[in-house]
């Protein structure tokens, strides 16, 4: 993989933040957008905007094509069956919401079990939460253990054949944990049970095969793949999907309407109701293009040798606290630390005035924050665009934080 | 690198109240006790007051933050002991202008507050020095 060149792609990454050049690691946030995906974004405002599935005019073609070609991009990327099982969303949190308002609600009753892990992301906590409280089911998390991994054993003892629906993420937004979904998904099926995956930190970093995996349903986000925000996806088995309703009703996801009553369109559009996400699609599709032609292989080996190189660069520092795995092989491309007596916030500042970006909070995963026992963390996260000089000056900052901070003690 | 900008924002007296919270605990026979978070970022403050005769004659603060948050805190309380509940709130809205970048012009005794001028030029900041600030406002009017 030749860095050099990709930077170049991302416009956004050269320049100067607080005078000192930008060294942008939040990409678990939201990664950067590269010329291919702003000028898919441009050309199709400039040339060819336009409704799609309606209209016999010339653009609505043009941009039904651009939309329709963008779901069969995504199909191809998961290895999903059918453009049927690609349901475009504003984003991960749309779409496992989708997934806990229709199936959840219709297929789970009091005295069913949702099992979750203590590593998700408030967006693959709520919904089920909510799901539970509506239905009297009860919502069972499958423990951690010390390194912050799960293991297999702990999610055979935890899935029941009472349980209808495990929903576990493929990596940890602040673990950098990659779970062994997999397995999981066997076990979930042994136990009748069906699997929801988060994909949102996964499916941008790693080579995602739905089939391979035998997931029932994956969400995802546009903007963390390199895609522009508000486009998502949700990708179902086609055997689940009919048998769902839709949440959202409205234009688009009809089929025929009378007064009281109406029919659905069929899949995947019954899901979409009202005007899709356009321009969002196209931009996911030119992401796609852009990413599957560096290839997620390599792209996965580069963030895992940033990975291991952070690793070992920041374990040195005086007062370091270092949360989930130390063993790389374990890791995804994300790094989140603690330093003694300094509060994250306070890091992140300190950094943000030699222009580096990290994040600082509870990253949305209050419950892995109490099994943490810290109230907020600081994350560094990778993608293909940084280098190891980016991880260079984040250690600098860091130890300059360190310093600052005992000198004004 | 330059600290220029960020001496601006963590003073030496900031260190200090982050250092040596003043007031910090809870009052076990209080009036008021207000829980308060920032969502977004975790930080988490209990206040609890003693008003006598409109009067807070005691203010003491626990939980957990940053710097700036937990220092605000530690000044907030500092300033309004032994002030009427009519000051405090006043001391709470040139609090909220001085983050604006304001200009202020107050008889009231500010105390250390001052040195918290400098988080208005750090917008990402100003959440963390409010906190405790909001906290104080939202017991004295659902106490009125």
């Amino acid at each position: 993989m030749n860095i050099k060149e990709i930077r170049s792609y991302f416009p956004i990454l050269d320049q100067e933040v607080n005078g000192q050049p930008l060294v942008y690691l939040d990409s678990a946030a939201t990664s950067q957008k590269p010329v291919q995906v702003i000028e898919a974004l441009n050309k199709y405002y400039r040339e060819y905007n336009s409704n799609v599935h309606r209209g016999v005019h010339t653009l609505g073609t043009r941009a039904t094509d651009g939309y329709e070609g963008a779901r069969e991009k995504v199909r191809k990327f998961i290895n999903a069956k059918s453009t049927k099982e690609i349901i475009f969303t504003k984003g991960t949190t749309e779409s496992i919401n989708t997934v806990a308002s229709s199936y959840g609600r219709a297929n789970v009753k009091e005295g069913d079990e949702i099992v979750i892990t203590y590593m998700e992301h408030h967006s693959n906590i709520i919904p089920w939460q909510q799901v539970a409280i509506h239905t009297g089911a009860t919502l069972k998390y499958i423990p951690l253990q010390e390194d912050g991994t799960i293991s297999l054993d702990d999610v055979k003892k935890t899935i029941t054949k009472n349980t209808k629906i495990v929903a576990v993420t493929l990596v940890s937004n602040v673990l950098g944990v990659v779970n062994p979904v997999k397995e999981i998904a066997k076990i979930a099926h042994e136990n009748g049970a069906v699997i929801v995956v988060d994909g949102a930190q996964g499916v941008p970093h790693l080579k995602v095969d739905v089939q391979d995996l035998d997931c029932d349903f994956l969400a995802f986000s546009g903007h963390k793949m390199c895609g522009p925000t508000g486009i998502g996806v949700l990708y179902g088995k086609k055997s689940l999907l009919e048998n769902m309703e839709p949440v959202q009703f409205g234009g688009e996801m009809i089929d025929f309407v009378n007064l009281y009553d109406s029919t659905w369109k069929e899949l995947p559009w019954k899901f979409e109701g009202g005007t899709p996400i356009i321009a969002g699609a196209i931009g996911l599709g030119a992401a796609i293009d852009f990413l599957e032609e560096i290839g997620l292989d390599a792209i996965a080996e580069h963030e895992h040798k940033l990975a291991a190189y952070a690793l070992e660069k920041m374990k040195d520092i005086n007062g370091m606290t270092i949360y989930g795995p130390h063993d790389p092989s374990k890791r995804a491309g994300l790094v989140t630390f603690n330093l003694d007596d300094v509060h994250p916030h306070d890091v992140a500042t300190v950094l943000d005035a030699e222009g580096i970006a990290v994040r600082a909070g509870h990253h949305c995963a209050q419950p892995l924050m109490k099994w943490l026992k810290a109230s907020a963390t600081a994350r560094a996260s990778f993608y293909l665009y940084n280098n190891e000089e980016d991880i260079d000056k984040l250690v600098e900052g860091l130890i300059k934080t360190k310093e600052y901070f005992s000198d004004v003690f | 690198m330059s600290f220029k900008n960020l001496d601006t924002l963590y003073r030496q007296v900031i260190m200090d109240h982050y250092k040596n919270p003043r007031n910090k605990g809870v009052i076990e026979d209080s009036d008021l006790s207000i829980n308060m978070n920032n969502p977004t970022c975790g930080d988490r403050i209990q206040l609890s007051l003693k008003i006598e005769d409109g009067i807070v004659v005691d203010a003491k603060h626990e939980g957990e933050g940053c710097s700036i948050s937990m220092s605000s805190a530690s000044m907030m309380t500092q300033a309004i002991i032994g002030k009427k509940v009519e000051e405090a709130l006043e001391l709470a809205k040139i609090f909220s202008e001085m983050m604006l970048g304001k200009e202020i012009d107050s008889d009231l005794d500010l105390g250390d507050i001052e040195a918290l001028s400098g988080v208005c030029k750090f917008p990402a900041r100003i959440k963390c020095a409010t906190l405790a600030w909001k906290a104080m406002e939202k017991g004295i009017r659902e106490a009125k």
